[in-house]
C-alpha cells in the first residue's frame, strides 16, 4: 500500500504537468475543430483531441480506455470520417456564415452559459486537495479509515485490465451481451443505407398486387424538392387506367 | 501538489460546451456530426475522472459502454451521409431546411 | 471499490441468467436475427437452413429435458421449432410475407410471455418487483405493461406497411429485423433499472429507428428526417448520457434506486444533483418530444414512411416514457421538489404549443406529428402528480395514444397508397362519399385523439386530470382544457372537410387498392378506441396495478 501512496503524492509535479499541456493540446484541438473551415482539418484535429484524452485517461489511472480510445477512436472512428469525407470530396471550403443572423453569437453565449453552470456544478465539490482521491461523501463510503487512495489501488491489487474485464463479464454481463443488439442494427443499417444500387425487383415480392411507382421514387434522380410539405394540392398526375388486377388474389395474398 | 480532479471535470465541461457551440454553428453535417463526438468524448473524460474520485471502476466500464455505441452511432450516421450525398451533392446542412418547421 | 476488491480474489461470481424474465427481449432479438438470415438465403438453402434449425430445436429440447426444464419450456421450444418450419416451407418462395409473418408470431409470442410473467407475478412467483441480473433488469409493472403496448403496436404495424411499403418499392428485407430490434430496445428500456440499460437501450432503438426513418433511400424527406432525427439524437443522447455521469459521480452508482436514494442525501454535492437532473431532464424531453425540445418530431414524423410513424408514436413513446416514469417518478421521488416545477412547466407549453402549432399544418402527417407533441404534454402531467394514480395515468394515456395514433396513421397509410403522395387537409374532401368506412373511421380516431366522450380519448384524459388535481395540480389540468379546446379546431377541421364538403377532392376518384391486411389493423384500432371508450374498468384497473416500480 504505502509504495502506491507515494507514487500518487510524488507523482503530483509531473502530473500537474502533463495536464497542463495536454489540457491545452485537447481545448486548442476542440476549438479547432469548430473553427476550421475546412472539414479535413476539423478531422485531424478531432484526431488530435483525442489522443489527448487518451493520455488524460492514462494518467487517471484508466490504462485500458486510454488504449481503447487511440485504436477505436482515433483509429476507427476519426479514420472513418476521413474516409468518407475523402469520399464524398467534400473538403472544400464549407462556410462560416451563419444560418441565421446572429446565430453564431447566441450559440456562443449558450455555449458559454453552459461551460460556466456545468463547471461550477461539477468541479465546484473537487478543488480541494482531498478531491485527488474523493470527495467527503466519497470518503465517508470507504468508512474504515485507510487514507483515500483513489484507483490506484485498485488498480494495483488486480490490475486495470484485469479489474474491468471481471466488472464487464459479472456486474455488466446484461448490458454487455445487449451490445450485440446494437452492433447488428449497426451492421443492417450500414447496409440498408450504404447499398450503392439494387435491383428494384428485389424490393417487390412475387406475385403480390403493387401498384405502379410513385412520381419521382422509382428514378434514382428524385427531384430534391419532391416529398416536400407544399403537396397541398391535388395533383392530376396519377397515371390512371391501370385497373386493380385481381383484386381476390391480392387480398388472399395480404392475409397475414 | 497534485491536480485536483475539478480541473478534469472543468476541462470535459470545456470540451462539451465546444462541442455544443460547434453543433449549432457549424453548417457541414460531417463536422456537426464530429462535433457530437466530441461531446460525448468529453462525457467519457467526465466519468473517468468520476471513477478515480469514487475510487470504483464502474465509470470507465461505463465509458467503454459509451465507445461502443459512439462506433455504432458513427456507422449508421455515416451511412447516412453518404447516401444524403448522392441525392444531393452538398453537405450544407441547411439543404435539410425543406423540412423546416 | 471495497465490492470490487473483495470480489476479485475470492474468484468472480458469475451473475445468475433469470432466463424467465428476459425471455421477451430474447424471443425478440432471436427472431430478428432468424428473420434476417432467412431473407438472405435463397429459397432452397431457406429451406435447408430453417430445416436444420429445426433439428437443433429439437436436439434442445431433447438436451432440456434431462437438465430439469419446465415442460412448458421443452413444449415451447419444440413449437417454435415447428412452427417456424410449417412457415418457411408454406412461404418459402415469399420472402417478405414470411418476414412478416415470422414477426407477428414473435410479437404475439412475447405478449403471451409478458402475460405469463404478470400471472406469475400476480401469484408471487417469480417476477415481482425485484430487480434482476446484477441489479439491470426489472421486471414490475412498468415493464410489463410496455411490453403489451409496444408488442401489440408492433403487430398493428406489420399489418399496416406490407401494401404500403411493396408500393413505395421499400420493402426491403431487414425492415422486419429491425422493426424487431426496435421492439427489442423498447423492452428494455421499459425494464432497465440501471441507467446504464437506460442509455443503452435508447441507442438501440433509436439506432434502429434512424434506419427505419430513411427506408425509403430515393426520398430526400426521408433521408433528411433520418440524418435529423439521428443528430439530434445523438446530441440529446450526450445531454441524458452527461446527466448519467454526474448522478455517478455524486453517488458511485448507476443504479436507479440506489442512486435516488444517494441523491437525497444532504450531503451529496447539490450542484452535482442539479445538474445530474437537468442534463438527464433535457435528455428525456428530446426522447419524448418535450417543447422546446420538439424540433426533430414533425420532420421525422413527416419524413419516415407512414407505417414507421405509426410505430415511433405509438410504441416509442411508451417506451421512452416508462423510462422517464422509472428514473423520475421511481428513482428520485425524494427529489421531487426539484424536477417536478420544471417538468410541469415543460408539459404546460408543450400542451399549447404543441396544439397551436398543430392548427396552421397542412399536410396532415405533419399535423399529427404536431398533435403527438401536444399529447407527449398530457402524458407527462401525470410524471409531475409524482404517484401510484398518476403513474397509471400516464400509462393507461400512453396504451390510449397508441391506439388512437396507429389508428389514425393506419388511415394515411391507406389514403396514401390511394393518393400515391403525402396527405394534405384539402386531398380529404368528399371523403365520406368515396369510402365512408375510411372516413367514419379516421374521424372515431380524430374525435378520440380531440378527447370527445364514448371514446378511449376521453376517459384517458379524465385520468390525466384526475391525477393532477389529486396531486393539487390544477392549473395544469386547466392547461390541458384550454389546449384541448385548441386542438379540437384542427381535428375537426378535418372531419368538416371530409363530411361536409360538397366538392370532391381529386382522392374521391382514385380506386381503392386492395389493403385487406391494413383495414384489419384500422378496424381492430378502431374498435378498441369505442371498447376502452365504453368500457375501460378492465383496463385502467391494469394499468393502475402496473403502477410499481422495481426496488
Amino acid at each position: 500500500m504505502t509504495p502506491v501512496l507515494a507514487q500518487a503524492t510524488e507523482g503530483g509535479a509531473a502530473e500537474l504537468w502533463t495536464f497542463i499541456i495536454v489540457g491545452a493540446v485537447a481545448l486548442g484541438s476542440a476549438l479547432g475543430l469548430i473553427l476550421m473551415r475546412n472539414a479535413v482539418h476539423a478531422a485531424l484535429m478531432l484526431v488530435l483531441n483525442f489522443l489527448a484524452i487518451a493520455v488524460l485517461y492514462a494518467v487517471l489511472q484508466a490504462q485500458f480506455l486510454a488504449v481503447i480510445q487511440v485504436i477505436v477512436y482515433a483509429g476507427a472512428i476519426v479514420v472513418l470520417f476521413l474516409f468518407v469525407l475523402m469520399l464524398l470530396g467534400v473538403s472544400r471550403e464549407d462556410s462560416l456564415t451563419a444560418r441565421v443572423p446572429g446565430q453564431k453569437t447566441m450559440a456562443s453565449i449558450v455555449g458559454v452559459l453552459l461551460f460556466v453552470s456545468l463547471a461550477a456544478a461539477t468541479a465546484g465539490p473537487f478543488l480541494g486537495d482531498a478531491s485527488v482521491c474523493g470527495s467527503e461523501a466519497a470518503l465517508e463510503g470507504t468508512g474504515d479509515g485507510e487514507p483515500c487512495l483513489g484507483l490506484a489501488a485498485v488498480n494495483a491489487a488486480e490490475g486495470n485490465l484485469r479489474g474491468v474485464g471481471f466488472l464487464l463479464f459479472t456486474d455488466y454481463v446484461w448490458a454487455f451481451e445487449v451490445t450485440s443488439v446494437l452492433l447488428v442494427i449497426a451492421a443492417i443499417g450500414a447496409i440498408v443505407l450504404g447499398r450503392r444500387r439494387e435491383d428494384p425487383a428485389e424490393l417487390v415480392e412475387p406475385g403480390s398486387t403493387v401498384l405502379p411507382a410513385r412520381p419521382g421514387e422509382d428514378d434514382a434522380a428524385a427531384a430534391p424538392g419532391d416529398g416536400a410539405p407544399d403537396a397541398g394540392a391535388p395533383d392530376a398526375g396519377r397515371p390512371d387506367g391501370r385497373p386493380d388486377a385481381e383484386p381476390s388474389r391480392a387480398e388472399g395474398e395480404e392475409r397475414t | 501538489m497534485s491536480v485536483p480532479a475539478g480541473y478534469y471535470l472543468i476541462l470535459a465541461a470545456a470540451l462539451f460546451s465546444i462541442g455544443a457551440v460547434g453543433v449549432l454553428i457549424r453548417r457541414s453535417v460531417i463536422v456537426m456530426f464530429m462535433c457530437v463526438e466530441l461531446m460525448l468524448n468529453s462525457v467519457n473524460l467526465t466519468l473517468v475522472t468520476f471513477a478515480r474520485i469514487q475510487a470504483n471502476l464502474d465509470g470507465q466500464v461505463l465509458a467503454f459502454f459509451v465507445i461502443v455505441v459512439a462506433a455504432a452511432e458513427v456507422v449508421v450516421g455515416l451511412a447516412l451521409v453518404v447516401n444524403l450525398f448522392r441525392l444531393r451533392a452538398s453537405t450544407d446542412a441547411d439543404g435539410v431546411g425543406a423540412l423546416r418547421a | 471499490m471495497s465490492a470490487l476488491a473483495q470480489q476479485l480474489p475470492a474468484g468472480v461470481e458469475i451473475p445468475e441468467i433469470p432466463w424467465a424474465a428476459i425471455s421477451p427481449e430474447l424471443t425478440l432479438f432471436g427472431a430478428g436475427i432468424l428473420v434476417l438470415l432467412l431473407d438472405t438465403a435463397g429459397p432452397r438453402r431457406r429451406t435447408s437452413s430453417v430445416i436444420a434449425l429445426a433439428i437443433l430445436l429439437g436436439i434442445a429440447a431433447l438436451a432440456a429435458i434431462p437438465g430439469g426444464a419446465a415442460p412448458e419450456i421443452v413444449a415451447l421450444l419444440v413449437g417454435a421449432g415447428v412452427l417456424q418450419l410449417a412457415l418457411t416451407l408454406w412461404l418459402h418462395t415469399r420472402p417478405r410475407l414470411l418476414g412478416a409473418v415470422l414477426t407477428v408470431v414473435a410479437l404475439v409470442a412475447t405478449i403471451g410471455i409478458a402475460a405469463w410473467q404478470y400471472q406469475a407475478a400476480a401469484n408471487g412467483g417469480m417476477v415481482g418487483t425485484e430487480s434482476l441480473l446484477a441489479d439491470m433488469v426489472a421486471v414490475d409493472g412498468v415493464a410489463l405493461f410496455t411490453r403489451f403496448v409496444v408488442a401489440g403496436a408492433g403487430i398493428l404495424t406489420v399489418l399496416l406497411g406490407f401494401a404500403y411499403l411493396q408500393d413505395r418499392r421499400i420493402h426491403r428485407g431487414e425492415y422486419y429485423p429491425l422493426l424487431l430490434f426496435t421492439a427489442t430496445g423498447m423492452t428494455l428500456l421499459a425494464s432497465a433499472a440501471d441507467l446504464l440499460m437506460v442509455f443503452l437501450a435508447v441507442e438501440i432503438l433509436s439506432l434502429a429507428l434512424y434506419v427505419m426513418t430513411g427506408l425509403a433511400r430515393r426520398d430526400m424527406a426521408s433521408q433528411e428526417g433520418a440524418f435529423k432525427y439521428l443528430l439530434l439524437g445523438a446530441f440529446s443522447s450526450a445531454f441524458l448520457l452527461y446527466g448519467i455521469a454526474l448522478v455517478y459521480g455524486a453517488t458511485g452508482t448507476t443504479h436507479i434506486a440506489t442512486a435516488g436514494v444517494a441523491l437525497s442525501d444532504p450531503g451529496t454535492p447539490a450542484g452535482l444533483v442539479f445538474a445530474g437532473i437537468a442534463l438527464m431532464l433535457v435528455g428525456f424531453a428530446f426522447k419524448v418530444a418535450l417543447v422546446p425540445f420538439h424540433m426533430w418530431t414533425p420532420d421525422v414524423y413527416q419524413g419516415a414512411p407512414t407505417p414507421v410513424t405509426a410505430f415511433m408514436a405509438a410504441a416509442t413513446k411508451v417506451a421512452a416514457f416508462a423510462a422517464f416514469l422509472r428514473v423520475f417518478t421511481g428513482g428520485m421521488e425524494q427529489l421531487a421538489w426539484i424536477w417536478v416545477p420544471a417538468v410541469s412547466v415543460l408539459a404546460a407549453i408543450t400542451m399549447l404549443v404543441g396544439a397551436a402549432l398543430a392548427v396552421v399544418q397542412d399536410d396532415l402527417k405533419r399535423m399529427l406529428g404536431y398533435s403527438a407533441v401536444a399529447h407527449a404534454g398530457y402524458a407527462a402531467i401525470g410524471l409531475v402528480a409524482v404517484s401510484e394514480i398518476g403513474t397509471g395515468a400516464t400509462l393507461f394515456y400512453l396504451l390510449a395514444y397508441a391506439i388512437m395514433s396507429l389508428g389514425a396513421f393506419g388511415i394515411l397509410t391507406i389514403l396514401e397508397r390511394r393518393q400515391r403522395k403525402a396527405i394534405a387537409v384539402a386531398d380529404l374532401r368528399g371523403l365520406w362519399q368515396s369510402a365512408p368506412s375510411l372516413a367514419v373511421m379516421f374521424a372515431l380516431f380524430l374525435l378520440s385523439l380531440a378527447g370527445i366522450p364514448g371514446t378511449v380519448g376521453f376517459i384517458a384524459k379524465f385520468g390525466i386530470v384526475r391525477a393532477a388535481v389529486d396531486a393539487g395540480l390544477v392549473w395544469l389540468a386547466v392547461v390541458l382544457v384550454i389546449s384541448s379546446v385548441i386542438a379540437a379546431y384542427f381535428y375537426i377541421r378535418v372531419i368538416v372537410a371530409m363530411f361536409m364538403d360538397d366538392e370532391p377532392a381529386h382522392l374521391a376518384d382514385a380506386p381503392v387498392p386492395p389493403a385487406s391486411a391494413a383495414s384489419t389493423a384500422v378496424s381492430v384500432a378502431a374498435v378498441g378506441v369505442i371498447a376502452l371508450g365504453v368500457l375501460p374498468p378492465a383496463v385502467i384497473d391494469l394499468a393502475e396495478r402496473a403502477a410499481t416500480f422495481a426496488g
